[in-house]
C-alpha cells in the first residue's frame, strides 16, 4: 500500500469522488462554453484516428485551477487541450495541457523551495531560492511546448503510450533567469558534457526510475534556455510546473523539468531510462539539426527541436459549412526557425495558396495563419502545409518509428457545404 | 486509515471541482483481479483501454515485461504472466 497516492499524494481510492468526476463531466462542458463538433459518448472531443480504445472511457476532467481538458489519465495527469484551446498564440494558463509520467506530485510552496545546482561536471556547489532566481537577470521568451508524443495516438500502426490526439502542446510566455546565469554560480568544468535535471514528482514505487533528463551544455547554456517562474505573466501553476521550471525553447516537452529541484552538470551521459532508451528517434529519418552527441547511438539519438508543423483549429474533419467563402485558420510552429509560410490546397495537393500569417510572437512561438477558401456544395478538403524558414516542410506520408514523434503528417479534412 | 478518509471526505465535500478522479471499468473476465491488483500501484487502468485493441499477445506481454524489468514494478512472473494473457484476450488484437 506504500506510496499508492493519488496526484494530491492523498493515500486511498475513494468512491464519493468517482461519482463526482464522472458526474461533472457533462457539466464541465457546459462551463467551458464550447461546442464540439466531434465528441465520444462520454463528451470527449477526440481525434479521429485516435486508438478505438480511447473511446472508450476519455470524458473531459477539470484540474484545479484548469478548464475541462480531454483526460486520457488521471493518475499520472494526462490531460491534452482541445484545438478550440489552440486558436490564440498564446494558450490561457488554464487551457493548457498537463503532462506527466510518475504519479506522485507533490504540492509544493515558495517558501523554503531551493535547486540544488552541483555535479561532478560543476566547480562547485549551490543552493538557489526562488527568490535568488528572481534577482537574477528577467528573460522573456514566448515558446512552444509540445510533448514528444503529440498526435502518438495518429500513428499507423498504432504504438505504446499515452495516445494523445492533437492537443499535447500550447504556447506561452515564459519568463524566468537564463540557466547560463544559474550554472554560472558554480562554474563549469571545461569537462562538463550534460546539464541533468531532476523535479520533485517521483515515483510511487521504490523501484522505478525517476524522471530525470539531460541536455548537452551547448544548448543548456544558450541564451533563451531558462529556468521559468512565471508562465504568462503569473506564477507557474502547480500542473505546469510551480515553483519553477526549465524552458528549452525549440525542444519538444520531454526536457522542460517542472518542478525542478536539482541542476547537474555531468561528465559522462546521464544513462537513466528516461534518456536511453525512452525517448530515442532512429537516427537519420527526420530533418533534425540539433544534436545530442554524448547520447546518440548508432542506431538511434534522443529527440531534440520539434519538426515543422501546423494544425486547423478553425474546423474539424467533417464540420458542416456554408457553401461559399469559409475562413479557416489555425497555427504553425517549428523548432525555432521561424515560419516562413502556410500554404493551403482545396484539390488535393494539386495546387496551393499562401495563408495569411498573424501576430509573429518570436520564432519559438506559436504562428497563427487564416485562409479564405471558396466552399462548392458537397465536400470541400482542406489541406495545410508549413514550411520554415529552412525551407523544411511538413510531410504527406507518417514517417513510422516506434514512439510515435515527430508526427508533422499534412493534416486533410473535409469540410461539408 | 480512518483518520485519513475522515479527511478525504470533507476535502471531497468542500471542494466538488476537484472532481477529476477516472472510473475505469476493466471487462470481467479471469485474471482481471490480478490486473487490479498489480497495475494501479502506479497508475490508472485507462492506460489499458487507451492502449487497446492494437497490441497483440507478444506485445501485451512485452508491455507487462517493460514495466517488471525498465520500469520496477513488483510483479512476480506468476501474476506476470496472468496479466499479460487477460491483457491479450480482452484488450488484444
Amino acid at each position: 500500500m506504500a506510496g499508492f497516492r493519488n496526484l494530491w499524494g492523498e493515500e486511498t481510492m475513494i468512491t464519493r469522488r468517482h461519482l463526482i468526476g464522472t458526474a461533472g463531466a457533462g457539466a464541465a462542458l457546459a462551463v467551458s462554453g464550447l461546442k464540439f463538433s466531434v465528441a465520444n459518448a462520454a463528451g470527449a472531443p477526440l481525434t479521429a484516428g485516435v486508438p478505438e480504445g480511447v473511446a472508450s472511457y476519455a470524458t473531459m476532467g477539470t484540474l484545479p485551477g484548469k478548464k475541462p481538458l480531454i483526460q486520457l489519465s488521471d493518475r499520472p495527469p494526462n490531460y491534452e487541450a482541445p484545438i478550440e484551446y489552440l486558436r490564440t498564440p498564446i494558450t490561457p494558463n488554464d487551457q493548457f495541457y498537463v503532462r506527466y509520467h510518475l504519479a506522485d506530485i507533490p504540492e509544493i510552496k515558495a517558501e523554503g523551495y531551493k535547486i540544488a545546482v552541483g555535479g561532478d561536471g560543476a566547480n562547485g556547489r549551490a543552493e538557489i531560492t526562488l527568490d535568488d532566481l528572481k534577482k537574477m537577470p528577467a528573460i522573456e521568451v514566448v515558446a512552444v511546448n509540445q510533448c514528444s508524443g503529440n498526435r502518438r495516438g495518429l500513428s499507423k500502426p498504432h504504438v505504446q503510450g499515452v495516445e494523445w490526439g492533437y492537443g499535447a502542446m500550447g504556447c506561452a510566455r515564459w519568463k524566468g533567469a537564463r540557466l547560463k546565469d544559474v550554472l554560472d554560480k558554480v562554474g563549469l568544468k571545461k569537462e562538463a558534457i550534460e546539464i541533468v535535471f531532476n523535479g520533485a514528482d517521483g515515483p510511487t514505487v521504490d523501484k522505478t526510475p525517476d524522471f530525470i533528463k539531460s541536455i548537452p551544455v551547448w544548448k543548456a547554456i544558450d541564451e533563451s534556455t531558462i529556468v521559468a517562474y512565471e508562465m504568462n505573466g503569473v506564477p507557474l501553476p502547480h500542473f505546469n510546473g510551480f515553483p519553477a521550471r526549465i524552458i528549452v525553447p525549440g525542444w519538444t516537452g520531454t526536457y522542460w523539468m517542472k518542478h525542478v529541484i536539482a541542476i547537474n552538470a555531468l561528465t559522462k551521459p546521464e544513462g537513466n531510462f528516461w534518456m536511453n532508451p525512452a525517448y530515442r528517434i532512429p537516427i537519420g529519418k527526420f530533418p533534425v539539426r540539433d544534436r545530442f552527441i554524448s547520447q546518440e547511438t548508432a542506431a538511434n539519438t534522443p529527440i531534440t527541436e520539434m519538426v515543422v508543423n501546423s494544425l486547423i483549429t478553425s474546423h474539424r474533419n467533417g464540420d458542416k459549412v456554408k457553401a461559399g467563402k469559409v475562413a479557416i485558420s489555425g497555427m504553425a510552429w517549428d523548432g525555432g526557425y521561424g515560419i516562413r509560410t502556410v500554404q493551403v490546397s482545396t484539390d488535393g495537393g494539386k495546387t496551393w495558396g499562401s495563408a495569411t500569417l498573424g501576430q509573429d510572437l518570436g520564432r519559438f512561438a506559436l504562428r497563427p495563419w487564416s485562409f479564405d477558401l471558396a466552399a462548392r456544395k458537397g465536400n470541400n478538403t482542406v489541406m495545410v502545409n508549413a514550411t520554415n524558414k529552412l525551407g523544411q516542410s511538413q510531410v504527406s506520408e507518417l514517417i513510422f518509428n516506434p514512439a510515435g514523434y515527430h508526427n508533422n503528417v499534412m493534416q486533410s479534412i473535409t469540410l461539408v457545404a | 486509515m480512518h483518520k485519513i478518509i475522515i479527511v478525504l471526505v470533507a476535502a471531497v465535500i468542500a471542494s466538488p471541482t476537484y472532481a477529476a478522479e477516472q472510473v475505469i471499468k476493466l471487462k470481467q473476465a479471469p485474471g482481471v483481479d490480478k490486473v487490479e491488483a498489480n497495475c494501479q500501484a502506479c497508475h490508472t487502468l485507462a492506460y489499458i483501454p487507451m492502449n487497446s485493441p492494437f497490441l497483440n499477445a507478444a506485445g501485451w506481454s512485452a508491455a507487462v515485461t517493460k514495466m517488471i524489468k525498465a520500469l520496477g514494478a513488483p510483479i512476480d512472473d506468476d501474476d506476470a504472466k496472468v496479466i499479460a494473457d487477460y491483457l491479450a484476450k480482452n484488450y488484444g488484437s
